[in-house]
């Protein structure tokens, strides 16, 4: 059953909210400022009780998968568990009443916890500067590269104007390249789906800027050559940036400050359990070496010299991406996170993480191709449906046949260098009965698509729409709901 | 093992057996050993939770800010919000879901979505509006690269008096492109000088003018359309959305495209963040826009449902052409948006904004009665102002703490005794005297 939008439900004269009484002289606007400046036409905004709004988001509401019904087994968005505790703690009155531009000496608690993340962060990366503003992964990468530019840059180095990144990088990537004035140049896969060093000599050269890898890369792969991967960007004179979208497979087993990357961002709605909120807010701090913390964006959050933590503009900072200091309620629930596990919690959850991919590959394998098997996987790994579109059923009705069996689909048709490619990352907050329901689905699929394909073709029918006509979508395009004012 | 997680020891060695591994230490055999980690990570000891919450408490309480009477914008408004929002924003269905790629299963975050786009369009008077966007600043800033694109024009002319962190956002943003900015100056009375803009448009992609400025201002944004459009550039107005519930629609006003900071609508201060940005537009320049757009379509048995539309501007489709590298944005913050505007609806959202014009007015009424205090411009403002007081700016934020009142943000740029002081719905009569006679004992003490 589709919901009517809130403003069919609107009836002049109801109300959601009440105000207290105005207690000093009602202005009149129209004598303020002129008649002629004031609106023209309505707003348009529904006037429903506050009984209508909350049964109607409510219904929406039950139209939603989420993380907290069941299994995400999406490829790279590390869709694992999100605590409770920390929606409490985000929300103690004494973070979220608290004005960014409050005097700082009044701030100390929120100044602190920012300073120990960042030292959380550092700690866990490997390197020794960090910035808390960028407001999600890619705003985190374009940090990253303008990091890079402005190093290249201040040492007169202005033919720098090309990263290298494999073929199978997030489309983040390339797009957050031309955002830092950069041109994308893409550098082959080899045979076991890592990057073809060959292929890097050969492209890096004295216009390289800098390298751009996620590491393990999206076939969950990690690059067994990556010391020889940044050695060669160096000493082509480029700088190596590390995406972070995957570190939820390396938390206290592997740090990118140690694998000679200089620069990554970390994603704290993946790999440090805060919330997606349906598509965001999400968190993406940038982490760099040392030579780099100078043009880190304004403002950064220091100890000074008595001690406490202070924010400050980086000697050569290049500039702000965001009007305050970054998305502190989502910074407050990463530091729970951390704190809650602390070293051994952190590494135990990658390593269960990589239980867990590497239980469900072996599960599937002789029923899904598997291409880039050599060996164990990280915390996702990539199955291809070629077989199954053999028989005349593609990867996305495999997608949508999982939703009727009640499980979320993975991530489809990317990585792009595998066909009819299905990205599975099950996360470490999977228990082994959820993760033995999804392998039964995933066999029960695959039955069906040799005994009676059309349950595949037709699917989803248990969801609360059947499949939607994205052509249509695009060709009326409706985007705003009509009215007569408009 | 912590509480996230559910494997056991005999849980572990199946899965170890299935995966033919002795241990999971098997599993990371593909690190080269100098890239591993051979110590443990150097992180305070773990926390319960019972433990972690004494501890969060004791910082929160330590921010002594929070609890002071705000009387500070510039950018963060100390609104009320109402239950219903956070109720509804606690619904794991909301809150714990992914972006809606999988239509099917995410008809309620599309469906608020669309409701929300629906919203900004009608508010800002314009055809279309996306999704989101990270907060006000970054949409001025991908406003502007949206002009450049769609004039194919490389620079931008802004008005000096528009908020100083987004103007800086928006040339960190062009300067990275090899796009450049020129600054547009205000007269004495505060308006924007639209005959000094007449020369930084020439060959301009837009011009960048904010509805209430900065300074709290109320500017003749139909005189910046004929100015903008005159030169073949396009306006783009950084819009406050309680303001336009009563002053001119931007897009009534002749403004293309309108962004502006939707924390106003909903959203806590949390020490400036998650805010979440909205930006809308003319329907001719809906392709050139960033950000993920929702549109409505039907099901195979032909029933209403919404799903992610022109995603071929998008960064997981057109990669380095895409429109912007945005993919995360603030689904959840828009949808705190969409609840407060259904309840506080047409004639709430409207009074709302008229109690804090009453209220800013009577607050600058009986401040800049005090000895010694003056406003520099004197062209209206709307909810917010800026004083000159006989004592430092900061010595007034700095004592006024001490009798419990934030009084406002200070505006180096007008000088060290210039005070940015912004009042909302939650301001009482009682409040505003008891701010107004602690900054008056505060001018008597520090002269």
């Amino acid at each position: 059953m589709s919901e009517g939008t809130i403003f069919t439900k609107s009836r002049c004269g109801r109300k959601g909210i009440d105000l207290p009484a105005l207690d000093v002289p009602p202005v009149d606007p129209a004598a303020v400022f002129g008649a002629g400046s004031l609106r023209s036409a309505p707003a348009g905004l529904p006037e429903v009780s506050e009984a209508q709004a909350v049964r109607h988001f409510v219904n929406l509401s039950s139209k939603n998968y989420h993380v907290d019904k069941g299994m995400y087994p999406l490829g790279s968005c590390t869709m694992k568990y999100n605590p409770k505790m920390n929606e409490d703690l985000a929300r103690l009155p004494g973070f979220t009443g608290l004005h960014p531009l409050a005097p700082e000496e009044l701030c100390g608690g929120a100044l602190q916890l920012m300073d120990e993340l960042g030292r959380f962060l550092c700690e866990i990366t490997g390197f020794e500067g960090i910035s808390l503003q960028p407001a999600a992964g890619a705003h985190g990468e374009l940090t990253g590269l303008l990091l890079i530019r402005n190093w290249h840059l201040e040492r007169g180095d202005t033919a720098r104007v090309e990263i290298l990144m494999p073929d199978s990088a997030h489309g983040t990537n390339p797009a957050s390249c031309t955002l830092a004035g950069f041109r994308t140049v893409n550098v082959k896969s080899n045979s076991r789906g890592e990057v073809d060093i060959d292929d890097l000599r050969a492209k890096a050269g004295p216009a390289t800027a800098g390298l751009m890898l996620t590491n393990p890369n999206t076939l969950g792969i990690f690059e067994s050559g990556i010391e020889e991967i940044t050695r060669i960007v160096h000493d082509a004179g480029g700088l190596c940036y590390m995406d972070g979208a995957n570190m939820n497979a390396m938390l206290g087993i592997a740090r990118p400050g140690d694998m000679g990357f200089d620069v990554c961002h970390l994603n704290l709605h993946k790999t440090f359990s805060a919330p997606h909120g349906g598509g965001g807010p999400g968190s993406g701090p940038v982490a760099c070496r040392d030579f780099l913390a100078r043009y880190l964006p304004d403002p950064v959050v220091t100890r000074t010299g008595d001690g406490g933590p202070a924010m400050t503009r980086p000697e050569r900072s290049f500039g702000r991406l965001l009007a305050f200091h970054g998305h502190f309620g989502v910074l407050v629930r990463a530091w729970a996170y951390i704190r809650t596990l602390g070293a051994a919690g952190l590494r135990e959850a990658s390593e269960t993480a990589l239980l867990n991919a590497n239980y469900l590959k072996a599960r599937l394998r002789d029923t899904y191709d598997v291409p880039y098997n050599d060996g164990p996987c990280m915390h996702e790994f990539v199955i291809s449906g070629e077989r199954q579109a053999r028989a005349g059923v593609k990867t996305l009705d495999i997608a949508k046949r999982l939703l009727d069996y009640g499980f979320h689909a993975p991530t489809v048709y990317f990585p792009m260098i595998v066909h009819e490619s299905m990205m599975i990352e099950p996360t470490e907050t999977e228990s082994l009965e959820s993760l033995d329901a999804f392998v039964e689905a995933m066999l029960s699929i695959a039955r069906e698509i040799d005994a009676k394909p059309h349950l595949v073709t037709d699917a989803p029918v248990n969801t609360p729409v059947l499949r939607l006509d994205e052509v249509r979508a695009v060709k009326e395009l409706e985007i705003v709901e009509k009215w007569e004012n408009s | 093992m912590s509480r996230f997680t559910s494997i056991l020891g005999a849980d572990r060695r199946r899965m170890l057996s299935a995966v033919g591994a002795e241990t999971v230490g098997e599993l990371i055999a593909s690190i080269p050993a100098g890239s591993r980690l051979e110590r443990a990570l150097d992180l305070p000891e773990a926390a319960s939770e019972l433990e972690l919450v004494r501890e969060a408490e004791a910082l929160a309480s330590a921010n002594s800010a929070a609890s002071l009477v705000c009387f500070a914008g510039a950018g963060s408004y100390d609104h009320f919000i109402p239950s219903a929002i956070d109720h509804i924003l606690l619904r794991s269905e909301f809150y714990t879901a992914y972006t809606p790629y999988q239509a099917e299963v995410s008809q309620g975050t599309l469906q608020c979505i669309f409701e929300y786009q629906t919203m900004i369009a009608r508010l800002t008077g314009l055809d279309c509006a996306n999704a989101s966007m990270y907060d006000g600043a970054s949409a001025a800033a991908e406003a502007a690269l949206m002009a450049i694109r769609a004039t194919r024009r490389n620079r931008v002319a802004v008005s000096a008096s528009i908020n100083p962190r987004y103007l800086e956002v928006i040339r960190t943003y062009l300067a990275q492109g090899g796009f450049s900015m020129e600054t547009v100056p205000w007269l004495p009375d505060g308006l924007v000088d639209y005959d000094a803009a007449r020369g930084a448009l020439a060959e301009s992609a837009a011009l960048i003018v904010q509805q209430p400025d900065f300074h709290g201002v109320v500017q003749d944004l139909r005189a910046a359309a004929s100015l903008a459009h005159a030169a073949g550039a396009l306006l783009i107005s950084v819009t406050d959305p309680v303001a336009a519930a009563v002053l001119e629609s931007p897009g009534a006003a002749g403004a293309d495209i309108a962004v502006g900071e939707g924390q106003s609508m909903g959203v806590p201060m949390s020490f400036g963040g998650p805010f979440v940005g909205f930006m809308a537009c003319r329907k001719e320049l809906v392709r050139n826009m960033p950000g993920r757009i929702i549109g409505r379509t039907e099901d195979k048995a032909g029933q209403t449902g919404y799903v992610l539309t022109l995603q071929t501007r998008e960064q997981h489709i057109r990669r380095e052409k895409a429109t912007s590298n945005i993919c995360s944005n603030e689904a959840l913050m828009a949808l705190a948006n969409t609840i407060y505007l259904s309840l506080a609806g047409e004639s709430g959202f409207k009074e709302i904004s008229l109690q804090c014009l009453s209220r800013a007015s009577y607050l600058e009424g009986i401040l800049s009665a005090l000895p010694g205090v003056r406003r520099p411009f004197a062209a209206p403002f709307y909810r917010e102002f800026v004083l000159e007081y006989p004592v430092e700016a900061a010595a007034i934020v700095r004592e006024a703490a001490r009798h419990g009142y934030l009084a406002g943000v200070p505006v180096p740029s007008l000088g060290p005794r210039a005070l940015l002081t912004s009042v909302t719905e939650k301001r009482t009569k009682a409040e505003m005297d008891g701010l107004r006679d602690a900054i008056a004992g505060i001018c008597r003490e520090v002269k």
